[in-house]
């Protein structure tokens, strides 16, 4: 078992021909991931690298294939739209990469998601992988091995950091997912882990956050009251000044709100122990747990 | 992205949002062209930059005479203005916003973002008009009215009327205020915006509203199928720095310390300077040269950090993904030849290709110091900053 993704995990890719579209999906096919579709608009009949079909709109690849996930790689000015199919098709899962939507695309995104069963994971985020079985996104696969550490965070590159450092110590991961640095986005801390407390695959969480909102404080107090399995935490942006994206959209500090400070109290008040430096992410999580 | 004041404004008579009369001057004549056109007796001189505060800062000047626009107008115009949003320096002062006089009964402040942890914008208003409503928040949030508008119906009258009765606000005025904030509400969804504020809104002897001043930002990402924004973009207002990052697609801020970071991904990118400051370095910059970095990239990169002379060293951070250390490596050196290597500077890589471009480090020639890890590295980067601080002080 895992989180959302595995072995049975069928995926459809949304703007399969755009180069980082293409690009991924032969690492994703690499990677052991069953692509079974591409949807692009004017482009159906066709095949992607000779091997995967591809179709016109979402209905038909899943009337087609049975695909039950879908990935967005279209670019921003159309991604709300790609969204909006796959949840039109009740689709389980949506995990949109494009980075630079607009937050009022994605104000109507969200509105029209509260009708629809489909999940949304991103956008602006690297994707999920349950490594070994199944990965959608941008993540380098090698880095990842099957194991029981669930790592969850708004940044990419230091969810790798986190996933390279359990590697490297030889423990492994159940599902990785990257929530996205989007204001506005899908699937929340408290969303994601409120799937790894029912997992019995994941044994401990590392859950990184940053700067802007207060998603980080509202997680933390949902883990004193709810979860029983073993969390650790980091933030970055401590030393961001207020008032200025750091190149995430949704990392910004506003209104004397979103401090780094505020968000490593939340933690620490509900008893999660927090990395001292993201050099620290699994040196700290073996402070509170073992590996079996 | 900002606008200045009298851009604004000009946004808010288009959408019906009832503003003083006024003028943008770049030079002293223009701005007494501009005092020509206002009936008087008082006119207002306003110095445009985009930071806030600039009337505590000497910035705006109420005038009783047109003789006195002129001297105001001289002293305002290439003053170095110094506000809490400028930074010890200033901003230099190149345009002026030449407005008549309101009937002041009452100033109050309305504003409208989003609000991320429920998915809707939020409005919010004050009696506390002219006051940093930051401040307002924190000291006496009480005073701070909110309603939250449903996207798929937008703003209501009947939010508007809780909202203009909360205000204390009666007869004819109630409804202006209701009509006003509708005309905010369109203006913030056709442009894309992030912020409006209306600060002070200004309640006047006969009861009507106005916009004394006004501010709108506006969302980076939906600028595209934006021209007639973009065309208010003002460079002089911009880092240079910032600008030439831009160009090449590049994340970047200007911060005050002295090391300089290149950094994969925006959260490692401020993790990287968060461990710069664990250690005892101040952090000169955040830098992400995002997922698709080229060797182009890499050497502009390079080219923008190394033009702050403030700079002791550079550290490179990387955890390449899809992006392979070869390339970063490659674009390392041959950025770090074409540019001169004049300041220490550590390389970390992680991940795909790790062992080439390790190797491309090392064939280089270059006194590249190499960080293990992220600790390793980022101890290495604050060491060589101190020693070249203290070989060179």
């Amino acid at each position: 078992m895992a989180v959302l993704v595995d072995k049975n995990t069928r995926l459809l890719v949304q703007g399969i021909t755009g180069t980082s579209g293409a690009f991924h999906t032969r690492q994703a096919i690499a990677y052991g991931t069953n692509v079974v579709a591409g949807v692009v608009p004017g482009k159906g009949g066709t095949k992607f690298d000779d091997n995967v079909p591809i179709f016109d709109t979402v209905a038909d690849a899943i009337h087609a294939t049975g695909a039950n996930a879908s990935v967005v790689y279209v670019p921003p000015p159309f991604a709300a739209d790609a969204i909006m199919e796959c949840a039109d098709n009740e689709l389980a899962l949506c995990v949109a990469i494009t980075e630079g939507i607009p937050v009022l695309d994605m104000l109507r995104v969200k509105q029209f998601l509260a009708g629809h069963r489909t999940r949304l994971i991103g956008p602006n985020c690297p994707g999920i992988i349950t490594p070994g079985q199944c990965k959608i996104g941008i993540m380098p696969g090698h880095i990842h091995k099957p194991g029981n550490v669930a790592v969850l965070s708004r940044s990419g590159t230091l969810t790798y950091e986190a996933v390279g450092q359990l590697t490297a110590l030889g423990i492994g991961q159940s599902t990785c997912i990257g929530i996205g640095g989007d204001p506005i986005k899908g699937t929340d801390f408290i969303d994601a882990l409120t799937l790894f407390a029912e997992d019995p695959d994941t044994h401990a969480i590392i859950m990184i956050g940053e700067i802007g909102g207060s998603a980080e404080e509202e997680a933390a107090a949902w883990i004193k009251a709810n979860l029983k399995k073993p969390v650790i935490g980091f933030i970055a942006g401590l030393t961001a000044p207020p008032g200025r994206r750091m190149g995430h959209a949704g990392a910004i500090i506003s209104g004397g709100k979103g401090t780094g400070q505020s968000k490593i109290a939340a933690f620490e008040e509900n008893g999660i122990r927090v990395a001292p430096t993201p050099g620290d992410l699994a040196s700290t999580l073996l402070k509170v747990w073992q590996p079996k | 992205m900002k606008i200045h004041e009298y851009q604004a404004k000009q946004l808010f008579a288009q959408y019906g949002v009832p503003v003083p009369e006024g003028y943008a001057a770049f030079s002293v004549p223009e701005a007494m062209a501009a005092a020509d056109k206002l009936p008087g007796p008082v006119w207002v001189v306003k110095a445009q930059i985009h930071a806030g505060g600039r009337g505590l800062g000497g910035g705006v000047k109420v005038c009783k005479s047109k003789e006195e626009v002129r001297e105001r107008s001289q002293q305002i115009l290439g003053m170095m203005l110094k506000t809490h949003q400028t930074g010890p320096e200033g901003q230099l002062v190149r345009r002026l916003y030449i407005e008549g006089g309101a009937d002041i009964k009452r100033e109050l402040y309305l504003g409208m973002l989003l609000d991320r942890d429920v998915g809707k914008i939020v409005v919010m208003a004050s009696t506390e008009g002219g006051m940093n409503i930051e401040d307002v928040a924190h000291n006496t949030p009480e005073l701070i009215s909110k309603v939250w508008i449903d996207p798929s119906v937008g703003v209501q009258a009947f939010q508007g009327r809780a909202l203009a009765f909360k205000l204390g606000m009666t007869g004819k005025t109630v409804n202006a205020f209701v009509k006003t904030l509708n005309s905010l509400y369109e203006l913030y969804m056709a442009k894309d915006c992030s912020l409006v504020e209306i600060n002070p809104l200004v309640v006047q002897g006969d009861g009507s509203v106005i916009a004394l001043d006004g501010k709108v930002n506006f969302d980076d990402n939906a600028m595209y199928r934006h021209p007639d924004i973009m065309a208010f973009r003002d460079l002089d207002e911009e880092d240079p720095r910032e600008i030439e990052a831009s160009k090449y697609d590049l994340n970047y801020v200007h911060l005050d310390g002295n090391v300089g970071c290149l950094v994969n991904g925006a959260g490692l990118a401020m993790a990287t300077m968060d461990i710069l400051k664990h250690y005892g370095s101040e952090p000169a910059n955040f830098l992400d040269v995002g997922g698709g970095a080229t060797a182009e990239k890499v050497t502009a990169a390079f080219k923008i950090i190394l033009s702050d002379k403030r700079v002791h060293a550079i550290f490179v951070n990387i955890f390449g993904g899809i992006m392979k250390c070869d390339t970063i490596a490659e674009g390392v050196v041959t950025a770090a030849k074409e540019v001169g290597l004049d300041r220490p500077l550590v390389v970390r890589l992680e991940g795909t290709n790790v062992e080439l471009g390790k190797q491309i480090l090392r064939d280089s020639g270059l006194p590249i110091l190499t960080g293990n890890d992220m600790k390793d590295g980022a101890q290495k980067a604050v060491e060589a900053a101190k020693q070249y601080a203290a070989a060179h002080a």
